[in-house]
């Protein structure tokens, strides 16, 4: 079997491989590491190797598979985004104030899919704090897109998405707080999936939004997403957001079987701030799914404008919260000889965050300022609500609501680094599910000018299932999610 | 709603963050952009909505009041910028 037919297998492909010994689990993470040593350079996608902790793990993953034993993800290699704690390797959550942080314990998600069997070859390069969508704020430096090195890989999830783009890694994790996952896996021509809001545990995620924050993965398709979700889902004593909820094994769900699936079109999604020839590849992937037994019907989504606005109130109110932790004390950066506490505080932090999380910071203390806290942030969760329930009426007709993920295909790195305003509308058709706590994905839809289109597929609250069947059975009849970039291994 | 470099100012010693005053002036701008962003949401009608703090209207859930995990003082304490005999050193604070 050639390099090239390895990165290019799907998660069950390299299953049935490891299960028959065709292939170890060593082989295979000595492939994909030999892949980012080769090419990372190009990318700057991957910021922290655990080479030698993979080949160990890989090589008990060996034992367990020769053995027998063993589940579908076992001896799969797999990238963490570098906003989950990974005990005694560094996370930096793409942060100068992180730098040099090792975490005491691992995130919830990442014992979970240690505990599945995979194999971590290393960390992904994000925006700073999660905090950007073209991952241009990281203090590790810009994200490349495989697609074209001139363009932003998205963000903030853009160094797992363009790592596995790249064929760096079949599975890598993401997080989600308005589009992080959705949005990179558009710009970048892979599958994402945001949970349902408490599927996943939070224990261990670097928290940007609490309200918000969900960790989902990222994949070449719904079916390997799934196969991921299965083992990073469930309740956790250790995060009390996390939900009571069984968690089903959402790749024995999928049969591509669609007839009757009820799709809801919102007027909204599909305004002028779109990209024609999105919609135009949008409109084509809906047709793929209406001509497969799925019934499209308009829909409103009356406030979906207020999305934008209500987001940038919670999100950094929270932030400012969450960030407030960061005091050159306990852990993180601390200045050289602070001259009293007050000083220690400011230059730690200022010195410690770039600045689009200082920018947010301020927003966030403003908003929750005494005098601002009713017309800001208790405003803008009064109106999280109303955005909310028009998803709810929305699903009293509908089973899935479809649009875009993004409205346009990558951007040129710095085209939007001077207009914060600018940068926030490319989540203008993601911010408003995180709002309202719903599962969503992204699955590439084609291309424009040999760049990704991601269509995005929104469900009711817990039932991801719905939506991994209806992008698996659009992965039956299309082969979008078969493109490569002109990259690496890829290249032709 | 603009802002002032004043209010700026005041906002950031309540977020602990310095802003080199050369900066201050296009701080000002990008936060004033901001601002006008998210004051749209004074033109849509909220009256006897009930705010919205997690999107299932989830409550904390309790447990038991027993010991969960291990003493990890030192493996925490690593992280520590600074320290001594397990205590997190700051600058002195009572004269």
């Amino acid at each position: 079997m050639s390099d090239s037919d390895v990165l290019n297998a799907s998660v069950s492909e390299l299953h049935r491989l490891l299960a028959a010994r065709a292939i170890s689990s060593e082989e295979l993470t000595n492939t994909y590491l030999g892949q980012i040593e080769a090419e990372n350079d190009a990318l700057n996608a991957v910021i922290t190797l655990c080479s030698e902790q993979a080949l160990t793990d890989a090589r008990e993953a060996d034992q367990t598979l020769s053995r027998g034993e063993g589940n579908p993800l076992t001896g799969i290699p797999l990238l963490h985004k570098d906003i989950f704690c990974t005990q005694g390797v560094r996370t930096t959550c793409g942060s100068h104030m992180l730098e040099s942080f090792e975490p005491a314990y691992d995130a919830t998600v990442v014992t979970k899919l240690k505990a599945a069997g995979t194999v971590t070859l290393g960390k992904c390069n994000m925006d700073e704090f999660a905090m950007g969508s073209s991952n241009e704020t990281s203090y590790f430096g810009a994200v490349k897109n495989p697609w074209d090195l001139n363009c932003v890989p998205g963000g903030s999830s853009g160094g797992s998405a363009a790592a596995l783009a790249a064929g760096f890694a079949p599975l890598v994790t993401g997080t989600d707080t308005g589009g992080s996952i959705r949005q990179p896996a558009s710009l970048c021509g892979i599958t994402g999936l945001k949970p349902t809001y408490g599927r996943v545990s939070r224990l261990g995620i670097i928290a940007f939004a609490s309200s918000l924050d969900q960790a989902g993965p990222m994949a070449r398709s719904a079916e390997d997403c799934a196969h991921m979700l299965t083992a990073m889902s469930g309740i956790d004593a250790g995060d009390s957001t996390s939900a009571d909820r069984a968690v089903p094994d959402f790749a024995a769900a999928l049969n591509g079987e669609i007839e009757g699936l009820r799709i809801g079109i919102p007027r909204e999604y599909f305004n002028e701030a779109l990209n024609p020839e999105v919609r135009e590849r949008i409109m084509a992937a809906l047709s793929v799914l209406e001509k497969a037994g799925a019934r499209l019907i308009d829909i409103d989504l009356p406030h979906t404008h207020y999305a934008i606005a209500t987001y940038y109130v919670i999100a950094p109110a929270e932030a400012s919260a969450n960030l407030a932790r960061y005091d050159g004390v306990r852990f993180g950066h601390r200045c050289d000889a602070p001259t009293d506490l007050e000083d220690l505080y400011l230059r730690s932090r200022s010195e410690g965050f770039g600045e689009e999380v200082q920018r947010r910071i301020l927003v966030g203390t403003y908003a929750l300022s005494s005098g601002f806290y009713d017309a800001y942030f208790n405003k803008a969760q009064q109106v999280r609500r109303i955005i909310a329930e028009d998803f709810h009426r929305a699903f009293e007709a509908v089973d899935v609501i479809a649009g875009p993920s993004a409205p346009n295909v990558a951007f040129q790195r710095g085209a939007k680094q001077q207009d914060p305003v600018a940068m926030y509308m490319e989540d203008v058709y993601t911010l408003a599910v995180n709002l309202a706590g719903l599962p969503g994905l992204s699955a590439p839809a084609g291309l424009i000018n040999g760049m990704p289109v991601g269509l995005q597929l929104v469900g009711k609250a817990f039932d991801e299932t719905t939506i991994l069947n209806a992008a698996h059975r659009l992965q039956q009849d299309t082969d979008w999610h078969t493109l490569r970039p002109n990259f690496g291994a890829f290249q032709s | 709603m603009s802002v002032t470099p004043e209010d700026i100012e005041k906002v950031a010693l309540l977020a602990r963050l310095s802003i080199a005053e050369s900066e201050l002036p296009e701080v000002t701008e990008r936060f004033s952009k901001v601002l006008d962003l998210v004051d749209e949401l004074n033109t849509i009608d909220t009256d006897g909505v009930v705010p919205m703090s997690n999107p299932h209207d989830m409550t904390q859930r309790l447990r038991a009041d027993t010991v969960t995990s291990h003493n990890a003082r030192e493996a925490l304490m690593a992280s520590a910028p600074v320290q001594d005999s397990g205590y997190f050193l700051v600058p002195k604070v009572i004269d």
